[in-house]
C-alpha cells in the first residue's frame, strides 16, 4: 500500500487559466448531476404538461375522426372507444369527466401538434414504434388496443384462415406498409396471390364490393367499418390472422413524468377493473368488500391515490363514470355495435388476450 | 357565367337597351328567338342540346327516384337501411350538428344569431344603397358583436374556438379575411405601383411569394411551424393562426386585382389631381381609389366566393367547418355511413351561396356598366 502510494505522483494543480474557464462549467455539471440525483431518488415531480393542464382547467387531447373509435353524437359531443378514455383521465385529474377538450387532428399532423404543444395527449390510435419513442421524443402509456393488418373476404369463399387463401386475389392499397405486409404474409406460408392494387380507400373499398378481388386488406379496425359500409355486410367475414402488429397507445411529450404514470395506470384500471370483475353496475357493491386488494383499488384504503397525489377514490370514480376496459371495449366497437369487433388479442391474459396489468400495491 | 359569355352586349336579351322601350309582345317574340338560336341555331348548337337532353333523361329519373321517391324522410337509422332511396331523416337528426357542430346545445342560438349577423352585412353592402364610409363603421360593430356571440361573451362561460364549428365558421373565415385583407391589399397594390424601388420590390416579392403557394401550404405553416418558432408559453390560437393566413393569403390576390384598377384609371386623372394641389395620398383617396375600387368589385365579388369555397380547406388543420361537420355526422355509428346525403347537403349549401353570389355579381356588373354610361 504504502509502495504503491508513493509510487503515484502527487496531484498536480491544474493551471489557474484551465481552472478558470472549467470552474462555471464544473459547477453547470455538478448542479445539473445534484438535480438529476434528487430527481432519480424523489417521487415523480409535476412537470411542465400537469402544470400547464391544472392551471388551464381542461386536458386537451387530440383525436381522429373513425366511428366507434372518435366521433362526434348529434349533439355535436365527442363520443368514442379512446374518446372515453380521456374522460377518465379527466376524472383522475379533475373528478370530472368533461374538464377534457377533444381536439381533432389529422394523421399527418398529429405528431407535430403534439409535439408543438397543442395537446396534451394524443388519444387518436397512435402506433407505438421505436422511433416515435426515441427519436421523436415522445412517451406512450400501455397500448389500448392491439390493431392489426386484417384480411376480409367473402363467405362464399369457404375460408376460415388466411393460409388457405392460395391464389387469391387480393386488393390493397399502394404505398402503404399494408403492400409489404401482404407480400411477406404470402411469402412466408409459401402460398401465392395476384395484387390488385389501388391507391385511393373508397376505390379500394368498390373494387372489393364489386367483387373484382377476393380479399381487402387494411388496418383490422377499418375493415370492420368497411365491413359495415358494403351492401351485405354478413356475406363477408373477417379473418382471425393479423399480419402486422399496431400496437395503438396514448402518446404524451417527454418531460413530465407524473403525467405519464396518470396515463398509466387510468389505464391499467379500467383493465385491472375488468380482471376483478368490477363493473359500471357493481362497482358500489365492491366498496364493502374485504379482500385488501379491491379496498386499495377502490379506495376504501387510501394509500394508492395519496401516492399518486390524486382523489382517493379516482378508479372508483372512472368505473362507475366510463365502466371497465370489457364495457368501454363492448359499447363502442364490441360485436353488439355496428363496429362489430371482436375482443380478440384485446382480450385479458386470462382469457387468452394480451390486455395484463401491473399490480395495483 | 356561361350564359353571360354566350350573350353579347348587343343581344336582345342584355340589359339594353332598356326593356321598357321595348313592347311587350316583341320582347316576348325576340326572347323565344333567342332561344331558338342558342339551343338550335347551329349544328353544333343543335348536338349540344340533344346531347344534353340525353344525359338528363339518364340521369335525372334514377336521381329523382333516390331523391324523393323513395326517399325516407323521417325516422330513425334502421329504416333508412331498411329503404332504397336518400335517408333525409339522417339530415334532420344531424342538421343541428352539421350546421354549428360542437357548440354547447343550450346556447346554439348564439352561432345562429351571430350567422344571421354575417349574412345580414353581407347582404347589406351588396345594395349599392351602403356603398358609403358609415357602412365601414356598421361592419366593425357587426362583427365585434357576431365574434362576441361566438365566444360566449359577455354573460357565461367563454366558449374556447375549438368548439366553434359548422357554418359561422366558413362565414367569419371569409368575411373577416375579405375586410381584414383589404387595407393590406390596398397598400400592397399601391406599394407596387410605387416608384420607391425599395418598397416595390418588397411588394412584389410577397404578393409572388404567396401567390405561388397553395392555401393548404400557408395553413400548414400557420398551424405546424409558427408554434414551433413562439417562445414556449405562447400560444396563438389555431382559428386565429389560420384567419391571420388567409389575411395575408387573400391580400396577395386582392392587391393584383386592385392593382389592375389603378392601371384602368388614365393619366389625366392623376395630372388633374395635382393640379388641384392634392398630395399623393390625398389623389390616392379622393380621386384615384374611389374610381379604381368601383371598377373591380365584380372581380372582388368573385374573389370572396372563391375564398368561401376555400374556408373548407380548414379541415385539413382539424378544423371543423361545415363541410367537415357533414363529413363526420356520417361517422357517428348510430348513423354510419350517409356520406352521400351528407356531401350533398353541405353541396347545396355551398351552391346557394355561390349561385346567389355569382347572380349578385351578374347584375352587379351590368349596372356598373349602366352606372359609366
Amino acid at each position: 500500500m504504502r509502495g504503491l502510494s508513493q509510487s503515484s505522483p502527487p496531484p498536480r494543480p491544474t493551471s489557474p487559466t484551465n481552472a478558470k474557464g472549467l470552474t462555471p462549467r464544473l459547477l453547470i455539471a455538478g448542479a445539473l448531476s445534484l438535480a438529476l440525483g434528487l430527481a432519480l431518488t424523489g417521487a415523480a415531480k409535476a412537470g411542465p404538461t400537469l402544470d400547464a393542464i391544472k392551471a388551464r382547467g381542461t386536458i386537451k387531447v387530440g383525436v381522429g375522426t373513425q366511428p366507434g373509435f372518435f366521433s362526434p353524437d348529434s349533439n355535436g359531443r365527442w363520443q368514442g372507444f379512446f374518446v372515453d378514455f380521456g374522460r377518465a383521465l379527466s376524472i383522475a385529474v379533475f373528478n370530472d369527466p368533461d374538464k377534457v377538450q377533444f381536439i381533432a387532428s389529422s394523421p399527418q399532423q398529429r405528431l407535430p401538434s403534439l409535439q408543438s404543444g397543442e395537446f396534451d395527449i394524443l388519444l387518436s390510435g397512435v402506433t407505438q414504434t421505436f422511433t416515435r419513442a426515441t427519436k421523436l421524443g415522445f412517451h406512450f402509456g400501455p397500448v389500448v388496443f392491439y390493431d392489426g393488418q386484417g384480411l376480409l373476404v367473402p363467405k362464399k369463399l369457404g375460408v376460415t384462415k388466411g393460409k388457405e387463401l392460395n391464389g387469391a386475389t387480393v386488393c390493397v392499397q399502394t404505398g402503404t406498409t399494408g403492400e409489404l405486409n401482404i407480400t411477406d404474409f404470402f411469402r412466408q406460408n409459401k402460398i401465392t396471390f395476384k395484387p390488385v392494387v389501388i391507391e385511393e380507400t373508397a376505390e379500394n373499398q368498390k373494387a372489393f364490393a364489386s367483387g373484382r378481388c377476393d380479399v381487402l386488406t387494411q388496418d383490422s379496425s377499418d375493415l370492420a367499418i368497411t365491413r359495415t359500409l358494403l351492401p351485405k355486410p354478413d356475406d363477408y367475414v373477417l379473418l382471425p390472422e393479423r399480419i402486422s402488429k399496431e400496437p395503438l397507445a396514448p402518446a404524451i411529450r417527454y418531460g413530465d413524468d407524473q403525467w405519464l404514470e396518470i396515463v398509466n395506470w387510468v389505464v391499467n384500471a379500467t383493465i385491472q377493473a375488468e380482471e376483478f370483475g368490477i363493473t359500471q353496475a357493481n362497482v358500489d357493491s365492491f366498496l364493502t368488500s374485504n379482500d385488501p386488494g379491491i379496498r386499495r383499488f377502490l379506495g376504501v384504503d387510501p394509500s394508492l391515490g395519496e401516492a399518486a397525489k390524486l382523489d382517493p377514490k379516482f378508479i372508483h370514480t372512472i368505473i362507475k363514470t366510463v365502466g371497465n376496459y370489457g364495457e368501454i371495449f363492448d359499447r363502442h366497437v364490441g360485436p353488439k355495435t355496428k363496429v362489430g369487433l371482436e375482443r380478440g388479442h384485446n382480450a385479458l391474459w386470462t382469457q387468452g388476450g394480451l390486455l395484463y396489468a401491473p399490480p395495483f400495491r | 357565367m356561361t350564359d353571360h359569355a354566350l350573350t353579347p352586349t348587343s343581344h336582345p336579351l342584355a340589359p339594353f337597351p332598356p326593356p321598357q322601350q321595348v313592347p311587350r309582345q316583341r320582347l316576348a317574340l325576340s326572347h323565344a328567338r333567342a332561344l331558338w338560336g342558342a339551343l338550335f341555331g347551329t349544328p353544333v348548337n343543335t348536338a349540344i342540346t340533344l346531347a344534353c337532353v340525353a344525359a338528363l333523361a339518364v340521369s335525372l329519373p334514377p336521381l329523382v327516384r333516390w331523391a324523393i321517391l323513395d326517399a325516407v324522410w323521417s325516422g330513425p337509422a334502421e329504416r333508412c337501411a331498411a329503404g332504397e332511396g336518400a335517408c333525409w331523416a339522417f339530415i334532420g337528426e344531424k342538421l343541428r350538428y352539421i350546421l354549428l357542430g360542437f357548440y354547447d346545445q343550450d346556447r346554439q342560438w348564439r352561432p345562429l344569431a351571430a350567422t344571421l349577423i354575417l349574412l345580414g352585412l353581407a347582404g347589406m353592402s351588396a345594395a349599392p344603397l351602403f356603398w358609403r364610409r358609415a357602412t365601414l363603421g356598421v361592419w366593425l360593430a357587426g362583427l365585434t358583436v357576431a365574434l362576441l356571440l361566438l365566444s360566449g361573451l359577455p354573460d357565461g362561460p367563454p366558449v374556447p374556438t375549438e368548439r366553434w364549428s359548422g357554418l359561422p365558421v366558413n362565414l367569419l373565415l371569409t368575411t373577416i379575411g375579405m375586410i381584414g385583407a383589404f387595407p393590406l391589399a390596398v397598400l400592397l397594390a399601391l406599394a407596387r405601383r410605387s416608384r420607391m424601388g425599395g418598397i416595390r420590390s418588397l411588394a412584389v416579392l410577397f404578393i409572388e411569394v404567396t401567390r405561388g403557394v397553395p392555401l393548404i401550404a400557408v395553413l400548414y405553416v400557420a398551424t405546424l411551424l409558427v408554434p414551433l418558432m413562439l417562445p414556449s408559453g405562447l400560444a396563438i390560437d389555431k382559428l386565429l393562426r389560420a384567419q391571420i393566413a388567409i389575411i395575408l393569403f387573400v391580400s396577395a390576390y386582392l392587391a393584383e386585382i386592385i392593382r389592375a384598377g389603378l392601371q384602368a384609371i388614365p393619366d389625366g386623372q392623376y395630372e388633374a389631381a395635382r393640379a388641384l394641389g392634392l398630395t399623393y395620398w390625398g389623389t390616392m383617396r379622393l380621386v384615384i381609389l374611389p374610381q379604381a375600387l368601383r371598377t373591380v368589385i365584380p372581380s372582388i365579388v368573385n374573389l370572396a366566393i372563391g375564398l368561401f369555397q376555400d374556408t373548407t380547406l380548414i379541415v385539413v388543420i382539424g378544423l371543423f367547418d361545415v363541410l367537415n361537420t357533414a363529413r363526420n355526422a356520417a361517422k357517428d355509428p348510430a348513423w354510419l355511413g350517409f356520406y352521400t346525403e351528407a356531401f350533398g347537403f353541405a353541396a347545396l349549401i355551398y351552391l346557394t351561396v355561390c349561385v346567389l353570389a355569382s347572380r349578385y355579381s351578374l347584375w352587379l356588373e351590368a349596372r356598373l356598366r349602366r352606372v359609366e354610361r
